[in-house]
């Protein structure tokens, strides 16, 4: 199923500073809470997450259990190269999911 | 006498406001009264966490259930056949004889034509689902069935909402229509309007109905919830549907 939400920009001019905006649907359950059986539910959370631009990390951050549902985040490259921005997310459960998003600079 | 005249024209407009608590002209969406933040979160539709729902609920849309029917084998693209449905429910259903809300609609024509089981309800497939073609109708009023099977149902619901009710002794109306935008355990009451369902709540970290919103509020007051999908629970919706009508349609919305 779709499942995680990038923006983007498609056109950007050399050197300009765009903002990339990444939502992803994860229960990122924190392994502190008790279940309808009382039982404490294990942790399953997103741990990193990275964004490479042309191969290169230019973006990236270690996740914690305090952190909510459905992971938010935001933040600006400077666009120098037209080419492919890949985002990862890696967590418990051998959870990895890859995007990817094309960006021409002009 | 022109000052005695204003005077009785004043009179008659407080005595039409307090026959109504809450008039059409002072009705605030619950967006109006949450941080700028969460409004910003609920706009973007990039930030907007409740559109990984909606984009489930295309997939599911287009998807195959039992003989070979998917929702798009009979009602096309959903952007045209379903642009407006979600906002006139619940709605009288003339086979069944009851009135049905939209996750019941969405049922029926599971078990009549596609012959797949039900969803159950606040499962993620149904808010899926039930975001997606609530999600048609986003900016367009609210506007009631005017179904007149609906009036008996519609009428009870008022009933229940100003009836007192729990340990707490409390109505929904005590709230809704006498304190709004007063605090509640550190939470501004709103006015409860229903123009965002199904909606994301930080407060869930997830999806969820209307029904699950009620049975929220009623487990607040230290009351039974009733069941969802009980007649009580649909004669509710209808009141709260009537009580918001011409109010833009926001789903999926965000709130705290």
């Amino acid at each position: 199923m779709a499942r995680s939400l990038i923006h983007a920009p498609a056109t950007a001019r050399k050197g300009e500073v765009v903002e990339i905006r990444t939502l992803i649907a994860h229960p990122m359950e924190t392994g502190y809470r008790a279940g309808a059986d009382g039982r404490t539910l294990p942790r399953d959370i997103i741990r990193r997450f990275a964004c490479r631009y042309n191969g290169e990390v230019v973006f990236s951050a270690d996740l914690y259990p305090a952190i909510s549902a459905n992971p938010y985040l935001a933040f600006s490259v400077v666009a120098d190269a037209s080419g492919t921005l890949t985002f990862t997310w890696e967590g418990d459960n051998g959870f990895a999911q890859t995007e990817s998003a094309t960006i021409t600079v002009s | 006498m022109k000052a005695r005249g204003a005077a009785v024209a004043w009179l008659l407009a407080c005595a039409a406001a307090l026959a109504q608590t809450t008039p059409a002209n002072t009705r605030r969406s619950g967006f109006e009264t949450m941080s700028p933040r969460i409004q910003a979160m609920q706009r973007d539709d990039q930030q907007n966490p409740g559109m990984l729902w909606v984009a489930d609920g295309e997939v599911l849309w287009n998807k195959i259930f039992g003989i070979s029917f998917s929702c798009a084998s009979c009602h096309g693209d959903a952007r045209k056949s379903m642009r407006g449905v979600a906002a006139h429910y619940p709605d009288w259903d003339p086979i069944e004889k009851k009135p049905l809300d939209l996750t019941q609609r969405i049922n029926l024509c599971r078990t009549r034509h596609q012959q797949v089981l039900p969803l159950p309800p606040e499962s993620e497939e149904m808010l899926g689902l039930e975001a997606y073609v609530a999600y048609q109708s986003r900016g367009m009023p609210l506007t009631p069935s005017p179904a007149r099977e609906l009036d008996a149902p519609r009428e009870r619901g008022r009933r229940l909402y100003e009836q007192r009710i729990g340990q707490l002794n409390l109505s929904c109306s005590l709230c809704h229509d006498k304190l709004p935008g007063h605090v509640l355990a550190g939470a501004t009451i709103p006015q409860g309007h229903v123009n965002g369902y199904p909606t994301y709540r930080l407060e869930w970290q997830g999806m969820g109905s209307l029904q699950r919103r009620i049975r929220n509020c009623l487990s607040g007051v230290r009351a039974e919830p009733p069941p969802f999908n009980s007649d009580e629970m649909i004669e509710l919706e209808l009141y709260l549907a009537q009580r918001s009508a011409g109010m833009a349609l926001e789903t999926p919305s965000v709130r705290p």
